[in-house]
C-alpha cells in the first residue's frame, strides 16, 4: 500500500482540470486568424477549403498556400498613354478572381477623364458607355488596390483581418473580417468592395485554381479587393489583367530586382502615383510611356 | 442578513418595481416593444438578404446606423456636463439630478453598441474583436479604441449608479471614497469616448471632410448641446409625473450651459465653413454638397439649412434669460437643439464625408425603411432601458422604496439625496 502513488488532492485535481480546460480552449480557439496560423495548421485549413469548395461547386478545386518568395516585392505600372479604356482587364479580373456576377463586384474601376482637366477625380466618369473606345478628348485611368506601403486600410481594421504580406501584397482574411467597413472608409482609392448580398458565380464559370488569401469564394458581409492575382504571381505568372491588356499598358514585376521591367519603367519614364499628397506610398505606378 | 442577500433583495425589488406601473407606463412600454418588434423583423430581413437591404453601397459605405451611433455617443458623453458641477463644485441643484445624466449615459451606450452591431456585415463574428479569444488590433485601430472606451464608460456609469442607488435603498450615504474618484475619472472618460469617436473619422486622410482637426472639439460642442437637451425634457417629465423635486434654477442652469455649447458648436462649424469656402480648394466639394448640392444632387441641402436654422433658433432661445426661463420657449429651444445636432451630426457628418466618393462619384444616399426601422428599434431598446432604470431609481431616490427598517444596517446616515417620506408615486 505504501508504494501506491499518492492520491491527488482536491487542489491538484482542480489545477489539472483547469490546465486541461485552458489547453482545450487554446487549441479550439487557437490562432485561427490566417495571419498567424502555423504552417502545419494552415496546410490542414487549405485542404479543408479545397474539400468544401470542390463539394460546393462540383468541380476539383485547388487552394494554394504559397507564401511570399524571398527578395520579392511586387509592384505594378500602368501606361496611361496607352490605355484605351476597353475594360477587358475588368472582366478578365472578374473571371480570374471569382468575383460575384450578380450582384456585380469588380475590383478594377476604369475612370474616363477629360483631357481638358487632366487626372481629376471630380471630372471622372466610371460609367462611360460609347460604342467605341477610346473617345476623342478623353483618356482612361484604371484604378484598383494600390497596395500601399503605408496602407491606411490595414491600420484601421479592428480585428487585424487585413495586412500586408512580405511580398507587398495587401490581403484580407475573409473568414476573420467582421464587415465593419472601416477599411473602405479609409481607402483613398475606392479599391475595396463589400459583399452587400450573397455573391454568386454561375455554374462552370468558377476558376478552380485558388489561393487562400486570394480568389477563393467570398461569403456575404465581408470586404474584398485586388490581390495582384496572388494565386498567379506567387506561382511566377502575370496577373490576369496584365495578360489580357490588348495594348500592353499594364506592367508587373519585382521591385527588388534591378533588371526587372518595373524598375526600368521607374528609372526611365515619367512615373507618378495617385493622391501622392496622402503619403500612402502606393506600389501601383502610373506612367506616360509615349 | 448578509450583504449578498441584501443585494439580491435589492435586485429583486428593482425588477419588481420595473415590472409594476400604471396604465400610462405600460402603454409607453407597449409602444417601445412594438418599435422593437418592428426593428427585429426588419433586422431579420437584413440578416437574410444582407446589408443590400440598406441604401449603403460601396460609394457610401456607412449611413444611417453609423450616423445615429455618432450622435448617441455624444448624448452619452454629455452626462458629464451635469456630473462636473455636481460633484466637483458641490453645486446642489444639479447634484440631485446628476444621477439621471448617468442613467442616460448608460442607455445611450446601449443604443450605440446596438447600432454598431446592426451595421456590421458579420455580426456573429463580433467576438473576433475581443481581446484574448479574438484579436483586437489595438492600439492601431481607432474602432478598437472606441469599443474599449465605450464599454469602459458603460461599466463606469453602471457601477456608480448601482452603488448610489443601492446605498440609498439601504438608507446609507454613498461612499465618497468610492464614488468621487470614479466620477472624477468619468469626466475624462466622457470626453474620451467622444474624442475617440471623432478620431475614428478624423484620422482618415481619404476623407477630407472629416480630416480636419476641428472635428473632435466640434463633436464635444454638439454633444454638450444635445445631451442636456434630452435631459432637460426628461427632468421636466419626472417633475410632472413623480414627486421628484427639481428646482427651476437647476433647469435654467442646464439651459444656460447648453446655450454656451450651442454657440461654440455654431462657431466651430462657422470656422470650418470659412476655411473651406475662402480657401476654395478641391476639398470644398464635400461642404458644397452639404450646403448647396453638387450638379443638381441636392438631397441633403434642406437638411443642412434646417440644422443651421434650428441651432440658431436654439441659441437665441437659450441665451436670452427671458426665453430660457419660460417653459414653452425653453422646450422649443431644447427640441431645436436636439433636432439641429441630430441632423448635423448624424447624416450631416457621415454622408458628405462619402459624397463625392474617393474616385469622384456622386451616389445620393437616403436611408431605406429597413434602416429606419432597425435604427428605431435600437433606439427603442435604449429608451426601454432608460424607462426601466428610471422606474427603479426614482422611488429609491424619493425614499419610497427602501430596505425594511428592521433589516436596516445600524449606521443609518441620512441620505445625501432626497429623503422624503413615502407616499404613493403619482404617475
Amino acid at each position: 500500500m505504501e508504494n501506491d502513488p499518492p492520491k491527488a488532492t482536491r487542489r491538484e485535481f482542480a489545477t489539472c482540470a483547469a490546465a486541461a480546460a485552458a489547453g482545450f480552449l487554446m487549441t479550439a480557439c487557437g490562432p485561427r486568424r490566417l495571419h498567424e496560423v502555423p504552417r502545419k495548421q494552415l496546410q490542414q485549413m487549405v485542404r479543408d477549403m479545397e474539400r468544401e469548395y470542390s463539394q460546393k461547386y462540383g468541380e476539383q478545386v485547388t487552394v494554394s498556400d504559397a507564401g511570399p518568395m524571398a527578395d520579392v516585392l511586387f509592384a505594378y505600372a500602368l501606361d496611361i498613354s496607352r490605355c484605351i479604356g476597353c475594360r477587358r482587364c475588368v472582366y478578365a479580373c472578374v473571371e480570374e478572381n471569382n468575383q460575384s456576377r450578380d450582384p456585380q463586384v469588380q475590383w478594377i474601376r476604369v475612370l474616363q477623364m477629360d483631357k481638358e482637366h487632366g487626372i481629376d477625380f471630380e471630372h471622372a466618369d466610371p460609367y462611360y458607355q460609347p460604342d467605341q473606345v477610346p473617345e476623342d478628348g478623353h483618356f482612361y485611368v484604371p484604378v484598383a488596390c494600390q497596395h500601399c506601403r503605408n496602407a491606411p486600410c490595414t491600420k484601421v481594421c479592428p480585428t487585424g483581418a487585413t495586412w500586408t504580406e512580405k511580398d507587398g501584397i495587401v490581403v484580407i482574411d475573409y473568414d476573420w473580417c467582421i464587415g465593419c467597413r472601416c477599411c473602405m472608409a479609409a481607402c483613398p482609392y475606392g479599391a475595396r468592395q463589400f459583399n452587400w448580398r450573397q455573391p454568386s458565380i454561375p455554374e462552370g464559370e468558377l476558376n478552380p485554381s485558388m489561393h487562400y488569401l486570394g480568389n477563393r469564394p467570398r461569403p456575404r458581409g465581408v470586404v474584398e479587393k485586388c490581390t495582384f492575382c496572388i494565386q498567379r504571381v506567387r506561382a511566377g505568372r502575370y496577373p490576369a489583367c496584365v495578360e489580357v491588356c490588348p495594348v500592353g499598358a499594364r506592367k508587373f514585376g519585382n521591385l527588388l530586382d534591378p533588371d526587372s521591367e518595373i524598375r526600368y519603367i521607374i528609372d526611365h519614364k515619367r512615373v507618378m502615383v495617385l493622391k501622392k499628397e496622402l503619403n500612402t506610398m502606393p506600389k501601383f505606378f502610373y506612367f506616360y510611356g509615349t | 442578513m448578509t450583504s449578498v442577500q441584501r443585494f439580491a433583495r435589492f435586485v429583486a425589488g428593482s425588477i419588481r418595481s420595473a415590472l409594476t406601473g400604471p396604465v400610462q407606463y405600460w402603454a409607453w412600454i407597449g409602444f417601445l416593444l412594438l418599435l422593437i418588434a418592428s426593428g427585429v423583423l426588419a433586422y431579420l430581413d437584413q440578416l437574410t438578404v444582407g446589408l443590400a437591404m440598406t441604401a449603403m453601397r460601396d460609394q457610401v459605405s456607412w449611413g444611417f446606423y453609423i450616423g445615429n451611433f455618432t450622435f448617441m455617443v455624444g448624448v452619452a458623453a454629455a452626462a458629464v456636463i451635469l456630473v462636473i458641477p455636481a460633484y466637483v463644485y458641490h453645486w446642489k441643484p444639479i447634484r440631485e439630478i446628476a444621477i439621471f445624466g448617468e442613467l442616460l449615459a448608460v442607455s445611450s451606450i446601449v443604443i450605440c453598441i446596438l447600432l454598431v452591431m446592426v451595421d456590421i456585415g458579420r455580426p456573429e463574428r463580433f467576438w473576433h474583436m475581443m481581446p484574448l479569444i479574438g484579436h483586437l488590433n489595438f492600439p492601431r485601430s481607432l474602432l478598437a479604441w472606441d469599443m474599449m472606451v465605450l464599454n469602459l464608460y458603460l461599466l463606469l456609469n453602471l457601477v456608480v449608479v448601482v452603488h448610489i442607488l443601492y446605498r440609498t435603498w439601504c438608507g446609507r450615504a454613498y461612499s465618497k471614497a468610492f464614488v468621487v474618484p470614479l466620477v472624477l475619472f468619468s469626466i475624462p472618460a466622457a470626453i474620451g469616448i467622444h474624442t475617440v469617436t471623432a478620431f475614428l473619422y478624423n484620422g482618415l486622410s481619404a476623407r477630407p471632410y472629416w480630416n480636419a482637426s476641428i472635428l473632435a472639439p466640434q463633436f464635444l460642442a454638439s454633444a454638450f448641446s444635445s445631451g442636456p437637451a434630452i435631459l432637460l425634457v426628461v427632468l421636466q417629465v419626472l417633475r410632472r409625473f413623480t414627486r421628484f423635486e427639481i428646482r427651476d434654477e437647476a433647469l435654467w442652469k442646464i439651459g444656460e450651459l447648453m446655450a454656451y455649447a450651442v454657440f461654440l458648436n455654431l462657431f466651430l462649424h462657422g470656422a470650418e465653413a470659412f476655411k473651406e469656402y475662402y480657401s476654395g480648394t478641391e476639398h470644398l466639394l464635400y461642404t458644397r454638397y452639404w450646403f448647396q448640392g453638387l450638379d443638381g444632387h441636392r438631397t441633403l441641402v434642406p437638411y443642412a439649412w434646417a440644422a443651421v436654422s434650428l441651432n440658431l433658433l436654439a441659441l437665441f432661445l437659450l441665451i436670452m434669460p427671458a426665453t430660457r426661463r419660460n417653459v414653452i420657449t425653453l422646450n422649443i429651444g431644447c427640441l431645436a437643439t436636439y433636432a439641429g445636432c441630430y441632423i448635423e451630426k448624424g447624416m450631416g457628418l457621415i454622408i458628405p464625408g462619402f459624397t463625392p466618393s474617393t474616385l469622384g462619384e456622386i451616389y445620393e444616399y437616403s436611408p431605406t425603411w429597413i434602416e429606419v426601422r432597425v435604427a428605431a428599434g435600437a433606439f427603442a431598446v435604449g429608451f426601454l432601458v432608460f424607462t426601466a432604470l428610471l422606474r427603479v431609481a426614482v422611488p429609491i431616490l424619493l425614499g419610497e422604496s427602501r430596505l425594511e427598517p428592521a433589516q436596516q444596517p445600524v449606521p443609518a446616515v441620512p441620505t445625501p439625496v432626497l429623503a422624503a417620506p413615502a407616499p404613493q408615486v403619482q404617475l
